[in-house]
């Protein structure tokens, strides 16, 4: 094996981002490493790059146990990282670029000439003989650049290819071209370690298939051996058997919203659905399949550019903005709680307060003694811990600032709530937690939108499941369809139309 | 009330050194006489002549607590001093006078706040913009003199003086108090916090972050409206070249020694206007300590450094009175953000 | 650029050939001093019926130069030119010496050639700052006289100067003594803050004798301090600066100053005499004509000084 990873363990404050991970890489294979968000890819690859030092496990290339401090001495080592963002500088030339921070000196000159030598050599091979290294790297499509950044890498490291959502602003014949300089790679012997989450492409370019989630190790097998339904099993995972359904209690509840033909283009294509009162809508589907977008949508955060929302009178629900949905009644706990959820420096008291302040106003502040008593409510129903409202949110760990936002859209009593990944990240109990609170909010009345990519979840939670695949709303599952293997296949299903892949 | 001293103590207890410094080489630095019914002395200077720094602060410190910058203030200040004293020359009367300055001010700040909140441009950029060719509208006003005029209404807020009191320090104490009592008596002290240290979770949360942005603009551009009244009150006369020059840097100063920071979040007024007061101190100490003039800036930036320096949280909890800032929560967020 | 442009162009269309043409390339309008010279010189040249072409640069370098070129193409009689820069003139200067057109200097110096330019007409910094302190040195009350001085700009040739002509002018009189000395920016504000801490630092201002200041508007804003005191300039504290703009006829009109020492702006006046004698019979003049350093005091009926001033655009 050209690389062996064992017992592989990162911990962060409030989360275990990579649990025992185990990982190969032989030479000359070209290794897909899959999983949802969160579930440690990016925390794998940068315990390998050196970004972060790792808690316990160990990591060997070659047969000799390594310890990269740094990006650059994983370089050194031989292991290699191009990401989705060319992180190249697109206002040097390609040759420049090429040899950044090694370029040849002459009388202590960077010598021009032997520098473009340089980079046609490391050129060499893969099909780009038509670029001119002298000119602007910005002045070439994004897969020229991509392909000049695994050149950069390969000739630097050598060993290890690390190829993070390489694909994922390219087009079909772009991609095309990328995987063809891939293989070349392979056939040179390098390992190349590939994350994307296009399915047809990892069936398309990879030799064997390493599935991550809630960072452990769940499989590692041929991909040839693989069908897409059995991939996505594994990603989705299917661990709680406690997926004791609630399953229609709530079917028959009045319709509160429509959305006809909702959508917005380029992000989700028009969608139909119908909330019911108290129900719980399940949204299944792949990263980037259309999950967060739909959410998006309805909550005004990117406004639809067609269809609408209507109560049930036919009154068009006004969506252009954050502050409109609330108005509406609306609410939303969004994906990523750290950048679009917690207000980090403020307060559990004021975090929690935020939401209610803002609608009421600036001129009428919430008294301290009421958002006080209102922190400690919900400090105590949620077990909020520590269980101090004067404490900095971004001190507490992730699932306690993630109940910290579910108390914020509480204590609006919204009508119609958005949960996007409610439980990622965040310890067993805290997540059985929030799925009974789920329960508790439906059952007085509340409409919720839950966003998971944990099937169990879904299933134990929702009335309905939508799932969604390519941007669009493809099935809807009700009663005793809401299982496993259904949801499973509605997201599996290839799409006849390659392009659709793309979107 | 503990709690706000104590947010204050760093401030306070530097204002107390630099004042012992001062008095170490000018011992009457604290003495204070009444002459002709007013109050006389060098710390009475201080505070009058702190007036258009301190003012600067307010506004400036509600701009850095949105996590931008206003570097335009200097240029506001001497554009609003050219419309009053414009008015006043032309025989507009002191109503006129102070709307026309008041009305500038607001206008700029307008300006700043459109192109910040609704262009999405960078603050340093977008304030740079009248930094720059604030002065020139200012010029045209005055038509390139120093436009002085004999109003003794509009003087009063430059050289009068109230029961003794020099009006400029009754100027900013108002200001100050008023400034702080809104954005602590209502929200906008929250909501403005809120989108300083996140703005798109506080978006989510459906605080109105564009309206609250140019809010603050509004904000400093009347402060520096003000502080341009009270400069060419002072002399009777509006100096378009050199009114507020370079004062857009001391109130970032005294923000940052007010223990706000640049990258937004918590502020508080009240320290950001002991900074000013501090800056002041140190500028009339060396007025006052008697040392050749090429060494003002240098003295000045060794003392500020020295003051920073022990403000800063690496080395601040060790000494007393220093450091007294919370860790920024915000880094252990960044670092938990590395998990996925 | 406009003025630039729109000066080319009614230079181009007034093609009447009169006794005399010159043109001025001006630097811009930043002070207003500069604007009052630009007032002055329109004057001068209308009373000597020379036909003025105005060209105001913007304070840019290349602005002057492709006047100074448009004015060689023109065919002018002389050329005045106020250089924004000291360096960077020769090949300029060599174009309009090759068209026989003589160059005057206005105020300030270039680095180029004597030979390129035929005089140049401006103040000595060193001797107004000696008229300033001559005038103290016949003008103090018996005894010691304890002094403050607002300097100018810290480093600038003004600054340096002035504060050099005072001292040696007051070098011969032990009386006198500069006790503290302070940068003023050669503002008003800066004048009366650093004032107030010279009252503050001098027992309330009962120590201080005399205020020299580097120019009139820093003894401007100085007066206001003194007086907030409640002490009485001109009288109880001699005031004399320097530049003679108009706001300080008034002060002295008032009682407040006591003098104040010309930087005048007719610089216009003596480079048309020269120019008129060199183009008579060829009198080649000094390379350096000095303007005169005119003392104006309380008794030189400053109302009309300043009525005479006001509207020169200072």
């Amino acid at each position: 094996m050209l690389l062996t990873i064992r017992d592989l363990t990162k911990t962060f404050p409030g989360t275990v981002a990579l649990d025992g991970v185990r990982f190969d890489l032989a030479a000359g294979e070209v290794h897909a490493l899959l999983g949802e968000n969160g579930a440690g890819k990016s925390t794998l690859i940068k315990c390998l790059t050196g970004m972060h030092a790792r808690d316990g496990g160990q990591i060997a290339l070659d047969g000799q146990p390594i310890s990269p401090g740094s990006t650059q001495e994983a370089q050194a080592l031989g292991i290699g990282t191009v990401y989705q963002e060319v992180n190249l500088l697109p206002n040097l030339t390609v040759a420049e670029n090429l040899t950044f921070g090694r370029q040849p000196v002459r009388f202590g000159m960077v010598s021009r000439r032997r520098m473009h030598e340089e980079a046609r050599e490391m050129l060499a091979g893969y099909g780009l003989d038509h670029v001119d290294v002298a000119r602007e790297l910005g002045a070439y499509p994004v897969a020229v650049q991509q392909i000049v950044a695994i050149a950069r890498a390969v000739a630097l490291s050598g060993k290890v290819l690390i190829l993070d959502e390489p694909t994922a602003s390219l087009d079909a014949r772009e991609t095309e071209t990328l995987f063809e300089v891939v293989r070349g790679l392979r056939a040179r012997g390098l390992g190349i370690i590939f994350i994307s989450h296009f399915l047809d492409q990892v069936f398309d370019l990879t030799d064997r298939v390493t599935v991550l989630r809630n960072g452990r190790h769940i499989v590692t097998a041929g991909t040839a051996a693989l069908n897409r339904v059995e991939l996505i099993h594994h990603m989705l995972g299917h661990e709680l058997e406690m997926a004791e359904a609630r399953r229609g209690v709530q079917r028959d509840g009045p319709a509160m919203l429509r959305a006809e033909g909702l959508g917005r283009r380029g992000r989700i294509a028009p969608f139909d659905l119908t909330v019911r009162r108290g129900e719980v809508i399940g949204l299944a589907g792949l990263l980037g399949s259309g999950r967060t977008e739909t959410g998006d949508v309805l909550f005004g955060r990117t406004p639809a550019d067609r269809g609408a929302l209507r109560e049930p009178d036919g009154t068009a629900v006004e969506l252009r903005s954050p502050r409109a949905a609330i108005a509406a009644g609306f609410g939303y706990a969004p994906e990523d709680r750290k950048t679009d959820g917690i207000v980090a420096d403020l307060s559990v008291r004021e975090n929690i307060a935020l939401a209610l302040q803002a609608r009421r106003g600036w001129a009428r502040p919430l008294p301290r003694a009421e958002a006080r008593r209102l922190a400690e409510d919900y400090i105590r129903r949620l077990d909020i811990r520590p269980a101090d409202p004067e404490k900095a949110v971004g001190l507490l760990s992730g699932g306690n600032q993630q109940k910290v936002v579910l108390a914020r859209w509480l204590a609006m009593n919204p009508r119609f709530l958005i949960l996007d990944e409610p439980t990622r990240g965040i310890d067993v109990g805290a997540h059985a937690e929030i799925l009974r609170l789920v329960g508790d909010l439906t059952d007085a009345g509340m409409s919720i939108l839950l966003i998971s990519s944990e099937l169990d979840e879904l299933i134990a939670a929702s009335d309905r499941v939508i799932v969604v695949r390519d941007r669009r709303h493809v099935s809807e599952l009700v009663g005793e369809d809401i299982c496993t293997d259904r949801i499973v296949q509605a997201i599996a299903r290839p799409d006849a139309d390659p392009e659709g892949a793309r979107a | 009330m503990s709690q706000g001293l104590r947010r204050l103590a760093p401030q306070l207890v530097t204002l107390a050194a630099v004042v012992a410094l001062v008095s170490a080489f000018f011992p009457g630095f604290l003495a204070v006489e009444i002459a002709d019914g007013r109050l006389v002395g060098s710390a009475v200077d201080v505070l009058k002549r702190g007036a258009p720094v301190a003012l600067l602060a307010v506004g400036m410190t509600l701009v850095i607590a949105t996590r931008g910058i206003d570097l335009s203030v200097g240029a506001v200040m001497a554009i609003c001093g050219a419309a009053s004293a414009w008015a006043v020359s032309n025989g507009l009367g002191l109503g006129a006078a102070l709307a026309l300055g008041l009305g500038a001010g607001l206008l700029c700040g307008l300006w700043n706040g459109v192109l910040v909140a609704l262009f999405g441009i960078q603050p340093i950029v977008a304030t740079l913009i009248l930094m720059v060719a604030g002065r020139g509208v200012a010029q045209m006003i005055t038509e390139g003199r120093i436009l002085t005029f004999s109003h003794e209404g509009l003087a009063f807020f430059g050289a009068g003086d109230v029961v003794g009191v020099p009006t400029p320090i009754l100027i900013w104490i108002v200001t100050g108090v008023a400034v702080g009592l809104l954005v602590r008596r209502t929200a906008l002290g929250l909501l403005i916090e809120a989108i300083g240290i996140n703005r798109p979770a506080s978006a989510l949360a459906g605080v109105n972050a564009r309206v609250l942005l140019i809010a603050v603009y509004v904000a400093s551009g009347l402060c520096a409206a003000i502080a341009g009244i009270v400069v060419a009150a002072d002399i009777r006369g509006a100096d378009a070249n050199n009114a507020g020059l370079w004062l857009e840097l001391d109130a970032i100063l005294a923000v940052v020694i007010g223990g706000t920071s640049l990258l937004g979040g918590r502020f508080s007024v009240a320290a950001s206007i002991l900074g000013a007061l501090v800056i002041q101190t140190i500028d009339t100490g060396i007025l006052l300590a008697g040392f050749p003039s090429e060494f003002n800036l240098v003295i000045k930036a060794g003392l500020v450094v020295i003051i920073l320096v022990l403000q800063s949280p690496r080395l601040g909890p060790g000494l007393p009175g220093f450091g007294l800032r919370a860790p920024r929560a915000a880094g252990v967020a960044r670092t938990e953000k590395a998990t996925e | 650029m406009k003025t630039l442009m729109l000066g080319a162009a009614m230079a181009a269309l007034s093609t009447g050939v009169s006794a005399q043409t010159i043109g001025f390339s001006q630097i811009g309008s930043e002070s207003g001093w500069r604007a009052a010279e630009t007032t002055v010189t329109r004057q001068e040249a209308e009373a000597r019926g020379i036909d003025l072409r105005f060209s105001d640069a913007q304070q840019r370098q290349e602005n002057q130069i492709a006047a100074i070129r448009s004015f060689v193409a023109q065919g002018v009689d002389a050329i005045l030119l106020a250089p924004v820069v000291a360096t960077g003139w020769d090949s300029v200067l060599e174009e309009a010496k090759e068209a026989e057109i003589p160059v005057v200097l206005l105020d300030r110096q270039v680095d180029s050639s004597e030979d390129l330019y035929l005089t140049a007409v401006g103040s000595d910094l060193v001797h107004e700052g000696a008229v300033a302190g001559q005038w103290l040195v016949d003008n103090k009350p018996e005894g010691a006289c304890r002094v403050v001085e607002l300097q100018g700009t810290t480093g600038s040739s003004p600054a340096i100067d002035r504060a050099n002509g005072f001292r040696q002018a007051i070098e011969g009189t032990p009386d006198i003594e500069i006790v503290r000395s302070q940068t003023g920016d050669f503002t008003r504000s800066g004048g009366k803050e650093v004032m107030e801490s010279f009252l503050q630092a001098e027992g309330g201002g009962d120590n201080i004798c005399a205020l020299y200041a580097h120019n009139d508007d820093m003894a401007l804003g100085a007066i206001q301090a003194i007086k907030e005191a409640g002490i009485d300039p001109g009288d109880d504290i001699l005031i004399v600066s320097i530049d003679a703009v108009p706001d300080i006829f008034k002060a002295m009109a008032e009682g407040d100053a006591n003098a104040t020492v010309e930087l005048t702006p007719n610089m216009a006046g003596p480079a048309f005499d020269a120019l008129a004698a060199y183009m008579a019979d060829g009198t080649e003049p000094e390379k350096f004509i000095q303007t005169e350093s005119a003392l104006y005091t309380q008794d030189d009926d400053p109302m009309a000084q300043y009525e005479a001033r006001k509207d020169l655009g200072y």
